[in-house]
């Protein structure tokens, strides 16, 4: 139990053993491998989708280490070199040819970025399915979407530095978005780029961000997302609540030992997706250029704007939600109202635990309108992150702002539907074959 | 509803219409043929080399191809006398600019630029297609127009060797007028030759890539095996 007090360790009189003793006395070493690992009881019916959050863990590690060897050659400069390449892109290019083994780290890092959201959709859409987000782990959800809104701008932020045709113009696009806000809009943008136009000002801060600030306030909301969680236990597909039945040590019944028992099923779940992850980095590291964009493989260009300039694939949903808003409203321009549906389309995830009433958590128990909604709703995000993919047209507008309503509908409407379905009675114990 | 729908059902469509516009010729070379990728690389410093930089790539690593170093030096080697020197042109970037309106583009990573979403090989067709492309245009100030990129600001380097196409007005088609020192399969064979050494050259340890992927996927079904068999037996006695 996290939080609870653990007996110190005593030493055995073996020397390994009074230097632990020694640590124990000083640092809560015992308290934090029994509470968070060995006496930490998770259900035992963890099913494939929790796999998601350990390798999200993973992924962070993998981006941060091979991050570090990055920025060893990387050099943020967006001035021309002799041979009138970018210096920054002309880096990049030194690191995939003559730093030994940079190519890998490189891909490692490109294919992790993606990896990293493949991941953490996954991990959301398991919260999704079995009621993760309601009491008493509301807090937990809220680290949560404060994870995801951060890894956005951390991958925004990473996106720019290779310093090609997308990133540079893919920042602009996303900076001028700011512009729109009444009043103060353009100010915002153009202390966001500390320059008129995206240049090495903005090169340099975003590198700064990307590399320093983002990742200390991702570490931080991680602890804060794991500590939450192990305060209040975790989840399970049922969705039933472990701690409300115990033994007479105060043990969940169906609850078991974080380690060993996760640890070694994660590190199966680990070695499959280190098996997909190799797959995409050896033998498609551009991902059928959707992970690595081609146009990203000339040098940024400010007097050149690419034909069709779309973000990376984990952007497209919130991008298509963007485009589809074309009306102004109340004096305002559909592009303000656009960036209000895009930054709403994200950050209304944080509601749930309160949108949402039904008397159950898991989709095992609830009917069949919320498996409608939820499935509504993962053919319309699929849809919208296929659309932004593409050039802008009449028909992908319409379908695009089908899909926005449908999108928000799910949110804002999950007061009502959530209750008015047919619901199965829940179990005391979890289901466990 | 019915709109949705509707336009579900449209979505494959749009996908369609926005692929491209131009019909491009399956470039099929392969970047394992070393004697094909020294041919290209012969062809590369003697044609492209004088305008075009490959400037992240090194003289040095030419032996990848299977020639020596000395081999590069006595015929590789034109503008430089430093084997790990980087292949750039010997004309400044901004004099260049005055010359042609614009820089030429390096050439290094071209043929991963040319790729498309959803098929990032479709840069060496695109090449394959378009160096075969060039035909006689008087209005053009070089003399030279492109089927598959319009008003191309390039000339016809290799007209030397495929000779002078035209385009027949009716029927759209290039037809050769006057020929070149290679018969027709000859320059195709060539052009197939350079984009190889220019696909090879935007990754050269590619081969090298996918040689250590098998190796690391075999370690990872083994230690799959492992893994699972280690958590079968610690799960064992969970009921």
């Amino acid at each position: 139990m996290a939080g609870g007090t653990y007996e110190k360790y005593k030493s055995d009189g073996s020397i390994g053993g009074n230097v632990l003793e020694w640590v124990d006395a000083r640092f809560p070493a015992t308290s934090m491998w029994k509470g968070h690992l060995s006496e930490y009881y998770a259900p035992k019916n963890f099913n494939f989708w929790y796999f998601f959050g350990s390798l999200a863990l993973l992924v962070l590690v993998i981006q941060i280490v091979t991050g570090i060897f990055l920025v060893m050659h990387y050099k943020p400069d967006a001035a021309l070199n002799a041979n009138g390449v970018p210096v920054a892109f002309a880096s990049v290019e030194y690191i995939m040819r003559d730093v030994p083994g940079g190519w890998l780290i490189r891909y490692m890092h490109s294919t992790g970025a993606s990896a990293f959201f493949i991941v953490v959709y996954l991990h959301m859409f398991r919260g999704l399915l079995y009621g993760s987000y309601r009491k008493p782990r509301e807090l937990t959800w809220l680290f949560g979407v404060g994870i995801f809104l951060v890894l956005m701008g951390e991958a925004f932020f990473g996106y720019l530095l290779p310093w090609g045709q997308m990133s540079f113009w893919g920042a602009q696009v996303i900076v001028n978005l700011f512009g729109a806000i009444p009043v103060i809009g353009n100010d915002l943008s153009i202390l966001i780029r500390g320059d008129f136009v995206v240049g090495d000002a903005t090169l340099n801060r975003f590198f700064s961000f990307h590399v320093i600030a983002f990742p200390l306030v991702l570490l931080g909301l991680v602890a804060a997302h794991v500590l939450a969680l192990h305060e209040t236990g975790s989840n399970n597909p049922d969705g039933v609540e472990i701690k409300a039945l115990k033994d007479a040590n105060g043990i969940p019944l169906d609850g078991i030992p974080f380690h060993p028992y996760y640890t070694v099923k994660d590190i199966v779940g680990v070695v499959v997706f280190l098996m997909a992850f190799s797959a995409v980095m050896f033998f498609a590291p551009e991902g059928g250029g959707y992970f690595l964009e081609t146009p990203n493989f000339y040098p940024a260009d400010p007097l050149k704007t690419p034909p069709h300039i779309a973000p990376v694939w984990y952007f497209t949903p919130y991008y298509s939600i963007l485009r589809a808003m074309v009306w102004n409203f109340f004096g305002l321009d559909a592009k303000f109202w656009g960036v209000v549906a895009m930054g709403a389309s994200v950050v209304i995830f944080a509601g749930l635990p309160w949108l949402d009433r039904s008397p159950v958590k898991s989709i095992r128990y609830r009917g069949p309108i919320y498996k409608t909604m939820l499935s509504i709703f993962v053919i319309c995000f699929v849809i919208l992150g296929y659309l932004g993919t593409l050039s802008p047209s009449p028909m992908g507008q319409i379908v695009s702002q089908v899909c926005t309503v449908f999108y928000f509908g799910f949110f804002l409407g999950m007061p009502w539907w959530s209750r008015m379905d047919k619901f199965k009675p829940v179990p005391d114990r979890v289901t466990f074959k | 509803m019915k709109k949705f729908l509707i336009a579900l059902l449209f979505a494959p469509l749009l996908a369609l219409a926005s692929g491209g516009n131009v019909h491009l010729d399956k470039w099929q070379g392969s970047v394992s043929d070393k004697a094909a990728l020294q041919n290209g690389a012969k062809l590369f410093v003697n044609y492209c080399l004088n305008c075009h930089g490959a400037s992240y790539m090194r003289y040095k690593n030419l032996v990848d191809l299977g020639l020596t170093e000395q081999q590069v030096k006595d015929n590789l080697m034109f503008t430089s006398d430093k084997i790990g020197g980087l292949m750039a042109v010997a004309a400044r970037a901004d004099e260049q600019k005055q010359w042609f309106g614009a820089t030429p583009p390096d050439l290094t990573i071209i043929a991963r630029a040319r790729g498309e979403a959803g098929n990032a090989g479709a840069g060496a067709d695109w090449l394959y297609t378009y160096l075969r492309s060039f035909y006689r245009d008087p209005n053009r100030p070089t003399g030279w127009n492109n089927v598959i990129f319009e008003n191309v600001g390039m000339p016809h380097i290799l007209y030397g060797l495929q000779g002078q196409q035209v385009r027949n007005h009716e029927t759209h088609k290039l037809e050769l007028a006057v020929p070149g020192t290679m018969a027709p399969a000859e320059f195709d064979k060539a052009v197939s030759d350079l984009v190889g050494f220019m696909v090879w050259m935007g990754e050269p340890q590619q081969e090298f890539r996918r040689t250590l992927g098998f190796f690391v996927l075999a370690f990872l079904a083994v230690l799959f095996v492992v893994a699972y068999a280690l958590k079968k037996e610690y799960w064992k006695d969970i009921h």
